[in-house]
């Protein structure tokens, strides 16, 4: 049966089992490849897309619970790098290996969505269930910080 | 229309096809860069040498022969070309290396990624290349203005005639160029004129690393692909002696059931499909001689052999003798456990199999050991094997080991038909599958003189062999503890191997009985720094001194190294007020040709570690790109952090009890100390940084951990002690 939702502004239809997770219908039916497989118990956040706005880890999320929602994954972020973060993620030349970046970057976004000057604390919080094998938390910390400078109009 | 046949003992062991029906016919697969060369035909790009490539719109693609697992090498090897070559660095694409070449060997028997060689081995080969190629453009166009070389010289990508301030871009006379009958001299630049190297330069993968475009081999897709999970048995080297896919057959997208040499793969439409197809199969195993080792029973055997003597692998001086003679006699035995590589992404690799060729997609650290393992389970003549290296998300070694290659090359033989076959691991295959960081244990011995100088240094080290053993040593075992960085005149070191895996890149399982291990990012060092410079800190504590003072008279033949450790105390404020409950520890010594410093401060907080700051200075030599190799650092300490606090992976029954990240857990966002790192840049030729800090930030923590609780950590990890 066809499950319809939204994927980054576009109707999207898909026929699969219902209880294939969002993940594995977003890389291997329709081709986005950028949400990342990491661990399939939501622990590693690097499937993390968001729907209907929020931060939400796809690996464990059976396609059927998509229905009539919004999702956003890292693709539909922006269409040219343009995103604060994506942006301050260039200056700051954050990602290693790169892996992990578009769950860190999915997260990231949401927390500079829901606060626009995001304290060290909260960074600890938003970003504690994104891991980087490569150790790029510093260069993160610093981005996030320099993305709400960019996102409330400072300069690059 | 799909069939399994069902296999019992004596067919599986004829090794015959498994599995029937459902072929594609008539397969047609593009060369994965095909459509890119087609497009770009209009700018066909003329080869100056095996690294530089410049097409006539000028832009210059460099071949990156050592691949990209984080460490930058696709910057900074473009770097190193791009600043001799004088082009225009807007202009500059990258492409792995996809032939084996022995110029992308740089003289050793492996092409591919290991041991922080990328930089130290190609600057200067690949500033040689750059300095080539741009002679033979200076040439080029001195002849199509009929003037001598020497009166034209090149900038950002130009070559300008120096009589009438003519110019031509590189594109217009690459191809001119390219044809010379010449044997071009290679001008390198007086350092002081770099405009790339010792620069941070924006690395050239991170944009497309932003959006989701870099294509790992995770990622890779080919039209008629299918998707293959395999089911290992849960024992290493145990076998599959017979199987029944019944109900996974039932499962949705099911297309095939296969055994390979060790295991059942499932392969269907996607790979959430392939999982539940695997879960669906029933496999009886022989689990093999492994069926019944446990930490608990190697952890014996270690501690049996390191009271026995073993094979010699130093011998300075007379240590026994000086031992009977010391002042102080100081004896101490440390462990430490297996551990995981972990990569963020799981093992995977394409593959696509015919009777006449054999092509294979993935991450790889090792690409003609990939290769010739893909040739030999292919069953194909090397030749015959085409490789295709994708961006790897994370290495540390792991994608050295070829398992993945060989499994899903099996695979596709298997199932046959020149179907592409995508086989993904779960992190439970990769944490469980693993070639894991050796468990080991050394037993010290040491002497100090009335003065408290150290006058005897014993070491026996009790530890798997993988990386060849030469007179009963494997020398990578013993390193970091026979050969050590102080001068003392009695030295004596020994060595025992449980168990051994004779040629770890051919073949991956120990011999007979043992759990495999394999490299780890700094193989020997990761354990061995540990011992030593926790050592020596018991020595200094011996003899009542500090521990900077106690190293100083055993390094004065080692000033660079003495430098950092000079610098890295004055920065960490060594012998300063800390704030209150916190305290310091340091760790010094070589690795990967750098040399460096680790202080780590840290308190006691209701019970646990906590780390608050790493403080390092690090000579490296010649600094390609500053902001990338403090990120090398970082990333080290980063990783050996998580190593010190939790990283443990044990046995029982032969199976790995860890499974996912909730029992081996890389450090996270908040557990993040403030890391200072403090580069002392020099004209000395370039050393390795990927591999040189994770070792020393281990015993700089632990040794911070004995001055706040007086109690000296000698088993890793400190949540073993109810520290973390």
């Amino acid at each position: 049966m066809a499950i319809e939702f939204t994927l980054n502004g576009k109707r999207q239809s898909v026929d699969v089992v219902p209880q294939m997770p969002l993940l594995w219908v977003l890389r291997d039916t329709l081709g986005l490849t950028g949400t990342k497989f990491g661990c399939g118990m939501a622990l590693c956040g690097a499937c993390t897309v968001h729907i209907n706005g929020q931060p939400t880890r796809s690996c464990t999320l059976p396609i059927s619970m998509v229905a009539g929602k919004s999702v956003t994954t890292i693709e539909g972020l922006s269409a040219d790098n343009t995103h604060p973060i994506q942006k301050a993620w260039i200056d700051v030349d954050v990602p290693q290996c790169g892996y992990c970046q578009s769950g860190q970057i999915m997260s990231a976004a949401a927390l500079l969505a829901k606060k626009a000057n995001p304290s060290d604390g909260d960074i600890d919080e938003a970003m504690r269930g994104n891991i980087c094998r490569c150790g790029t938390y510093q260069e993160i910390r610093e981005a996030i910080h320099r993305a709400a400078q960019y996102a409330k109009g400072g300069t690059r | 229309m799909t069939t399994v046949i069902k296999l019992d003992r004596r067919n599986f062991l004829k090794g015959s096809a498994m599995v029937a029906g459902g072929l594609v016919l008539g397969f047609y697969l593009p060369d994965a860069n095909e459509a890119e060369a087609q497009s770009a035909a209009s700018a066909t790009p003329v080869r100056m040498n095996a690294f530089i490539q410049i097409a006539p719109d000028d832009t210059v693609t460099m071949t990156i022969h050592k691949p990209e697992f984080g460490q930058g090498t696709v910057t900074s090897l473009s770097q190193l070309l791009a600043e001799e070559l004088e082009c225009d660095w807007k202009k500059v694409k990258t492409q792995f290396a996809d032939t084996i070449d022995p110029m992308y060997m740089m003289g050793a028997p492996i092409q591919g990624v290991y041991g922080s060689t990328a930089i130290r081995t190609s600057w200067d080969p690949l500033r040689r290349a750059g300095a080539i190629a741009c002679q033979m453009l200076i040439e080029a166009a001195a002849a199509k203005w009929g003037v001598q070389a020497s009166d034209c010289r090149v900038e950002n990508g130009t070559v300008v005639n120096m009589k009438t301030n003519a110019r031509v871009t590189y594109g217009s006379v690459a191809e001119a160029a390219s044809k010379l009958d010449i044997t071009p001299r290679a001008y390198l630049k007086d350092p002081t004129t770099f405009k790339l190297i010792g620069k941070t330069i924006a690395r050239l993968d991170t944009p497309d690393k932003v959006c989701g475009k870099t294509t790992f081999g995770i990622d890779v897709k080919l039209p008629g692909m299918l998707y293959a999970s395999l089911e290992r048995c849960p024992v290493s080297g145990g076998k599959v002696e017979s199987f029944d896919a019944t109900a996974a057959m039932k499962v949705p997208g099911f297309r095939y059931a296969v055994a390979i040499s060790n295991g059942v793969a499932a392969v269907a439409d996607n790979t959430w499909s392939a999982l539940q197809c695997r879960k669906a199969l029933k496999i009886e195993w022989d689990e093999g001689v492994n069926a019944t080792a446990s930490t608990a029973s190697l952890k014996k055997m270690f501690a049996d052999l390191v009271e026995k003597p073993g094979a010699e692998a130093r011998k300075t001086g007379d240590a026994q003798a000086a031992v009977a003679a010391g002042a102080k006699k100081i004896e101490a035995v440390y462990e430490v456990p297996f551990l995981a590589h972990a990569t963020m992404e799981p093992m995977n690799c394409t593959a696509v199999w015919s009777p006449n060729e054999c092509q294979i997609w993935a991450g790889m650290q090792m690409q003609n050991i990939s290769r010739n393992i893909a040739a030999k389970a292919a069953g194909l003549p090397v030749e015959k094997v085409l490789i295709h290296t994708q961006y790897m998300g994370g290495g540390f070694g792991r994608r050295g080991r070829q398992d993945f290659v060989q499994e899903a090359v099996e695979i596709a033989k298997a199932v046959s038909g020149g179907i592409p076959i995508k086989l993904t691991w779960t992190r439970e295959d990769d944490m469980q599958n693993d070639g894991y960081r050796p468990m080991s244990r050394v037993k010290f011995t040491a002497a100090l003189d009335a003065n408290g100088s150290p006058t005897a240094w014993m070491v026996r080290v009790v530890a798997p062999s993988f990386t060849g053993m030469r007179n009963g040593v494997d020398n990578s075992a013993v390193g970091g503890v026979a050969n050590i960085p102080y001068e003392i005149p009695n030295i004596a070191a020994d060595y025992h191997a449980p168990y051994v895996t004779p040629d770890v890149l051919n073949d991956f399982r120990p011999v007979g009985f043992g759990i495999p291990i394999d490299y780890w990012r700094a193989p020997g060092a990761n354990a061995n720094a540990y011992y030593t410079e926790s050592f020596i800190d018991e020595l200094a504590v011996a003899a009542g001194k500090d521990p900077i003072e106690f190293r100083k008279p055993l390094l004065t033949k080692n000033p660079r190294l003495l430098a950092t450790m000079e610098l890295a105390a004055e920065k960490a404020g060594w012998e300063k007020p800390l704030p209150a409950g916190h305290f310091q520890g340091l760790a010094t010594g070589g690795g990967s040709g750098s040399l460096s410093t680790q202080i780590a401060e840290i308190s006691i907080e209701k019970g646990k570690v906590k780390i608050h700051r790493i403080v390092t200075a690090v000579d490296c030599g010649q600094i390609i790109n500053p902001r990338g190799a403090v990120q090398q650092i970082e990333s080290g300490i980063i990783f050996g952090i998580a190593q010190v606090l939790r990283g443990n992976i044990t046995i029982d029954k032969g199976r790995v009890q860890q499974t996912n990240f909730h029992q081996y857990e890389p450090l996270r966002m908040d557990e993040v100390p403030k890391i200072e790192v403090y580069l002392m840049p020099n004209t000395n030729n370039p050393t390795g940084l990927g591999e040189h800090s994770n070792p020393h930030v281990v015993p700089a923590i632990t040794n911070a951990v004995y001055k706040a609780t007086g109690k000296r950590i000698r088993e890793l990890p400190l949540r073993l002690a109810g520290l973390a």
